[in-house]
């Protein structure tokens, strides 16, 4: 028997979704697995001898680094010891300030701090990450790629990101030998479009720090940790050797942060059945023993896995909270597609948007997701103007402005000609007055005429064999008249040496300031505090081009 | 350590004998099927010949899984990037990466036993990446990160790329398809397949040579 009912059920986009039933035994499972440890600490002549139910003989690779840098023992004594439930409670206590919940968060155990989650539901999740986000403004980062690696669009994509708002912009390659191109034309783009937007390119670590190092990128992401021993092992790797990484960074003047989240360990089928968000809290422990600013969470490439488990999206919005009460930068995911059901989707986005983080998607796509190399966004620029109604209609800060057709175009055509110019004068692969055209308009990839791949891979491979940097690209485009943009980018070079957006959550306005958890603390203590749209912000976004105005009527015929 | 001289007499004296075999069954009619055994050898040794391609499965590969995410049988699998090599004039070995599950790390294995220094590893999933021993573990010269968007085709492709590589040639990349929904709809699916993946690594086993037996029918055998 077939009822049409059901039939039209089974059509709607949601049951496209892969969902799986709990299977703790391999760690399927969001949160409380019935394996994870109980909280507990003791300490010794200042030594950290037992953690969450394991003696220190015991302690794996991974807990000896949170015990022995993770969690601060002069506090933790006393914080273990106040009950889960009353930790909770302080976090969405308006009374209890950001500064002295600190001081019990950050001498917790993994155990401990995933307990505390789990007697929080959404909505208190949601009040917590409102006061306890590090820095006071929210943000934005975006992803900016292409699926034939196309630096021209890659170019103008950036520059129209960087006029729409973002921070950040964050690019990656379909081929590994391309990423050179998709860097120089990314920092052209995002310095053309708006000066001060940080940019990086995600890759192979070594070549990722390489890119830094040369000043084409301006940041780094794509550090990843895990929570248990053998996913480390397998990719070659420890909680030392990723804090040296992080130090590599750091000693020249660049910012970054780790990414995790959860079931990245179920995925690669070593999650020893602990619970997705226990496995996770340890990742973010690790995160802060290895002494960085910040953590892109929020379970990212994985979250298909959480997505299709039980409370798996609460605990996500978990997890980027922990990352807040220890601290840290949090970028907090909403980059990848998630799910077919738009209704999911956006509900998906919302802990995040509402609460307002660091950086609320990292990153929104802002080409199509048929060109978003790591594999589609969660929004896309098709949603641009839903999520720009969304900012209107919640009044809340998204991170995003409406711009007009018009400056697009404008900064879009700019941006592709000054890449034209660098490639001619840097001696790469021609960039044709038909490809600026091209890129000035187009949507998508499907819109570039072709390029000769081949010539492309190996004017790239020679463009780091002849140690190209982003000074020499700062000269080629002073020389090609383009000042303005050529500034913007010795700017963005001279952060190198001041070090000022080393601290937590910063970021750069268009006159090169620092905005950061230093300098704009998040000071939220209930309404009339904390973040709150200005004036002229509020402005920006309630005049979306689709609202009729009373003088339009004047001028429509029959109105 | 075995000659290849001797290696190949061996090889080719098992497929007449099996072909034999084959021939003098009654006939039957063809089926799409190609029979594929693979048979563990031995310790895979580190290749000489400047014109081999290696191919590293993973653990699992033919054991616990006989199809892909998306049900391509992965015997035709192994079958099309066999035949984009032999395409373009080069010879292939066939080994199993028993001590990760890794596919960065099984394609870094093969190719640091090619003899040309290209290699490819497949998992069980579908999931595969061309490899140069070279280059960092996590680096590749290709890779196709989104199993459900391969076909047999795309894999054949491989194939012959990666023997291009060998040639030392620089191919235009195998076109990289892109589905933004494959992650909802297949994500939790890989990731309970790739759970049974894990539980057929060795911990410190050594990759193992696979002799591949072509015939008439019969799918990847259980060793």
């Amino acid at each position: 028997m077939k009822s049409k009912r059901f039939q039209a059920l089974a059509e709607r986009p949601v049951n496209k979704d892969g969902f799986v039933a709990e299977w703790p035994e391999v760690g399927l499972i969001a949160i409380g697995s019935p394996n994870d440890p109980r909280p507990s600490i003791k300490i010794a002549s200042g030594k950290i001898v037992e953690m969450d139910g394991k003696q220190r003989e015991e302690f794996d690779l991974i807990d000896r680094f949170i015990a022995d840098y993770g969690i601060d023992l002069d506090i933790a004594g006393k914080a273990m010891a106040i009950e889960s439930v009353e930790i909770a409670r302080m976090l969405v206590d308006i009374n209890v300030s950001r500064e002295k919940v600190l001081k019990v968060t950050k001498g917790l155990t993994p155990a401990k701090i995933v307990d505390v989650i789990e007697k929080m539901n959404i909505l208190e999740i949601m009040m917590a990450m409102q006061k306890m986000r590090a820095r006071k403004r929210p943000g934005n980062q975006c992803h900016v790629t292409n699926v034939r690696d196309n630096p021209v669009l890659i170019a103008a994509d950036a520059a129209e990101g960087a006029l729409r708002g973002f921070d950040e912009q964050e690019t990656t390659v379909g081929i590994t030998r391309y990423a050179p191109f998709n860097a120089l034309a990314l920092l052209i783009g995002a310095q053309t479009g708006r000066g001060g937007v940080l940019t990086q390119c995600a890759l192979e670590e070594s070549f990722e720090l390489t890119l830094g190092m040369r000043g084409l990128t301006t940041y780094a992401e794509t550090i990843s940790v895990y929570g248990t021993e053998q996913v480390f092992v397998d990719g070659d790797d420890t909680p030392w050797s990723k804090a040296f990484l992080a130090s590599a960074y750091a000693s020249r003047g660049l910012k970054m942060r780790f990414t995790s989240g959860t079931g990245s360990e179920v995925q690669m089928g070593y999650a020893e059945g602990k619970s997705m968000l226990y496995l996770e809290a340890k990742c973010i422990l690790i995160a802060k023993a290895a002494g960085v600013q910040g953590l892109q969470n929020g379970s990212i490439s994985c979250i298909g896995v959480p997505g299709a488990v039980p409370t798996g999206i609460r605990v996500v919005a978990g997890e980027n909270l922990i990352t807040m009460m220890l601290d840290l930068e949090v970028a907090s995911g909403n980059d990848q597609t998630f799910s077919h059901s738009d209704i999911r989707r956006t509900a998906r986005l919302m802990p995040q948007l509402l609460a307002g983080t660091d950086l609320i998607l990292s990153g929104y796509s802002a080409v199509p997701n048929y060109d978003n190399m790591f594999a589609g966004s969660n929004f896309d620029i098709e949603d641009v103007d839903d999520y720009l109604v969304l900012q209107r209609d919640l009044m809340v800060e998204g991170g995003l402005r409406p711009v007009t057709e018009e400056e697009t175009i404008t900064v879009r055509n700019k941006a592709a000609k000054i890449l034209q110019a660098v490639f001619k004068k840097l001696g790469l692969p021609t960039v044709t007055d038909e490809e600026v055209e091209a890129a000035t308009l187009a949507h998508g990839s499907r819109d570039m005429p072709a390029r000769d791949v081949n010539e492309d891979i190996k004017a790239a491979t020679e463009m780091m064999q002849k140690r190209i940097t982003g000074l020499d690209v700062a000269r080629v485009i002073a020389e090609s008249g383009y000042t303005d943009v050529a500034v913007n980018i010795l700017n963005m070079l001279k952060q190198r040496i001041a070090g000022d957006y080393l601290h937590t959550s910063a970021v750069l306005d268009k006159s090169f300031n620092i905005d950061s958890a230093v300098n704009n603390p998040n000071d939220y203590a209930g309404p009339g505090t904390g973040y709150r749209l200005s004036p002229e912000r509020w402005k920006e976004i309630k005049e979306i081009f689709q609202a009729l105005k009373p003088e339009s009527f004047n001028t429509r015929e029959g109105a | 350590m075995i000659s290849s001289e001797d290696l190949i007499d061996e090889v080719v004296n098992e497929v007449l004998k099996r072909l034999q075999d084959k021939i003098l069954a009654p006939s039957s009619p063809a089926k799409k099927i190609v029979q594929f055994d693979l048979e563990e050898i031995g310790e895979a040794k580190r290749g000489t010949k400047g014109d081999e391609v290696v191919i590293g499965i993973s653990p699992a590969y033919g054991k616990k899984f006989k199809e892909n995410i998306m049900s391509i049988p992965l015997n035709e699998i192994i079958r099309e990037i066999l035949a984009g090599i032999a395409e373009e004039g080069l010879s292939s070995r066939l080994i199993r990466v028993k001590h990760t599950a890794d596919v960065a790390f099984i394609a870094y294995t093969a190719a640091k036993l090619s003899g040309s220094g290209i290699g490819i590893g497949i998992q069980s999933r579908g999931t595969i990446v061309i490899h140069q021993k070279d280059l960092q573990p996590l680096n590749n010269l290709e890779l196709f990160p989104q199993c459900p968007v391969l076909n047999l085709d795309t894999y054949r492709g491989i194939g012959k790329n990666a023997a291009r590589y060998a040639k030392g040639e620089s191919p235009t990349p195998v076109t990289v398809q892109n589905d933004q929904m494959a992650r909802p709809k297949f994500q939790a699916k890989a990731a309970v397949m790739h759970n049974f993946e894990t539980g057929y690594v060795t911990s410190g086993a050594k990759p193992v040579e696979l002799r591949g037996l072509f015939g008439r029918e019969g799918k990847i055998n259980d060793k």
